[in-house]
């Protein structure tokens, strides 16, 4: 007799309606059912965005609240960031690390008045707030805001369209928190976000969500976006994927993301791992994440194999794709150190054919974060 | 009477002559979304029914495109190196991969035909 065991049910976000009533494409993603794409397709979204304003549903992903004793404190032992610097309703990007220096999430915390709100990973989540709960100081306390919905707003006509809805928005700086209120719902708005562009990140209550998302999209410069331009849209940027680019099995360091180790931190230590992480920025690391760009047309993807001039495999990517606002295939991926330099010729297996390709400088598309 | 025959994984296949013309479908290319690539094989390349022919790949992922039927290929369609979106556009027409040399005629026989295809991706969940 074979027993079959009924996969668990997605979890949907608060837009889950709204997103079949745009026709969105839906598929399975970290246990929750989210749009892919809507009916104009990948790669329109994607342009859209860099030259509009894309609207994605972010809900999935874990927004957890740190309050009581010393919080940031707290927090700053586990990360490697200067996070006592920060000041309130300032954000920063960190990560989680192990024991071992590997990174158990990358997130985004915020400074608020009275403690910190972080941003996990879908997929991480639980484990984050495990982590969290067994190793915070115990005077602080970790919540996860089950009933919170996570709205981003982004590309160059964000700032332009928020401010019809929120005055003096434009002005806020980037990586910049604030409390404001749209479609009569308290929401928590950051300008920040995952696709290189400028934008926002909107934390408001689920049951405010659809009310919010509703109200932008009448906008005519505002389209919906889905998870598959959302890929390549932070692939252009650069940006890391969790579970790909980086995981358990790799450092900072490793991952070219040593500037988010602070500058006392590299001096005082004092989070996990940091033994093997500033041992490998004193040295540096055997291996090292870096853009790959293949010479022809064939995208390479997740998982090919890297070689040498003479064939020898060297890495392997992490990412890959086509970029739309590129025109070509894209990548990212780890190679021997060695192998790392910008214009280091490579090749990519794929499909048993060695195809040349090239490492490039990260980001694809240069970043156009507020900087006023 | 028309010559156009529909395989299971969503490839067509029509006679023009003495060479058979294949491509994928509009469902085909509806599932697989935005096209930015394709690759084709050499001319005078032998394909087998049921193998690989071609390879189209979407944003997301890379699909193989099956022979419809064995044969030689005679002609590629150099448009979709440049333009791999004419499959989305126009999947049964401009949007065509290659041209066979036919092995077996006999071959289309046991393909469905549109009536036949179009109740197939009815009954596709």
């Amino acid at each position: 007799m074979t027993l079959v065991t009924a996969a668990a049910p997605l979890k949907r976000t608060p837009l889950h309606s709204l997103h079949l009533a745009l026709g969105a494409k839906m598929v399975p993603f970290a246990g929750y059912e989210m749009p892919v794409q809507y009916p104009s397709g990948i790669l329109n979204e994607h342009l859209h965005t860099r030259s509009q304003a894309g609207l994605f549903d972010v809900s999935h992903m874990g927004q957890l609240r740190l309050v009581g004793g010393d919080p940031v404190k707290a927090l700053e032992a586990l990360v490697p960031g200067d996070l006592l610097a920060l000041a309130s309703w300032r954000m920063r990007y960190t990560l989680l690390l192990s024991e071992a220096g590997g990174i158990l999430d990358d997130l985004m915390a915020t400074r608020l008045e009275d403690g910190l709100v972080l941003v996990v990973n879908a997929a991480r989540k639980e484990a984050d707030l495990a982590h969290l709960r067994a190793r915070l100081d115990r005077s602080t306390t970790v919540e996860l805001l089950e009933d919170q919905a996570l709205l981003a707003l982004q590309g160059p006509a964000a700032a332009t369209v928020l401010s019809d809805f929120c005055e003096g928005i434009a002005r806020l700086g980037f990586m910049t928190a604030t409390e404001t209120t749209l479609a009569g719902c308290k929401c928590l708005v950051t300008r920040s976000g995952y696709t290189g562009e400028d934008g926002f990140e909107i934390s408001l209550p689920a049951d405010g969500a659809a009310a919010v998302a509703e109200m932008l999209l009448a906008r005519p410069e505002v389209r919906p976006i889905g998870l598959g331009a959302r890929d390549s849209l932070r692939l252009e940027a650069g940006l890391c994927l969790y579970g790909h680019d980086i995981d358990e099995t790799t450092t900072p360091i490793e991952a070219a993301l040593a500037w988010a180790i602070g500058k006392r931190r590299c001096a005082e230590g004092g989070f996990p791992g940091a033994s093997v992480v500033l041992r490998q920025l004193a040295e540096g690391a055997a291996r090292t994440r870096v853009g790959i760009q293949p010479d022809g047309r064939a995208p390479a993807r997740e998982d090919t194999p890297i070689l040498n001039a003479a064939g020898a495999t060297i890495g392997r990517l992490t990412s890959g794709g086509f970029g739309p606002s590129v025109g070509a295939p894209i990548a990212m991926g780890y190679v021997d150190r060695r192998h790392a330099a910008a214009g280091t010729p490579l090749a990519l297996l794929v499909r048993g054919t060695a195809r040349p390709a090239r490492v490039v400088r990260l980001p694809f598309v240069q970043h156009r974060y507020h900087r006023g | 009477m028309s010559t156009l025959r529909f395989t299971r994984d969503h490839e067509w296949v029509r006679l023009d002559g003495d060479l058979a013309i294949v491509g994928i479908t509009d469902y085909a290319q509806s599932q697989l979304g935005d096209v930015v690539y394709v690759e084709l094989p050499e001319i005078g390349h032998r394909v087998k029914k049921g193998k690989e022919a071609a390879v189209v790949e979407s944003v997301k992922a890379a699909s193989e495109v099956y022979a419809p039927v064995s044969g030689e290929v005679a002609e590629i369609n150099q448009m979709l190196t440049t333009e791999p979106a004419i499959v989305n556009a126009d999947p049964m027409g401009d949007g065509w991969f290659i041209k066979l040399r036919l092995d077996d005629p006999k071959e289309l026989d046991s393909l469905m035909d549109e009536e036949g295809y179009r109740r197939f991706i009815e009954e596709q969940p």
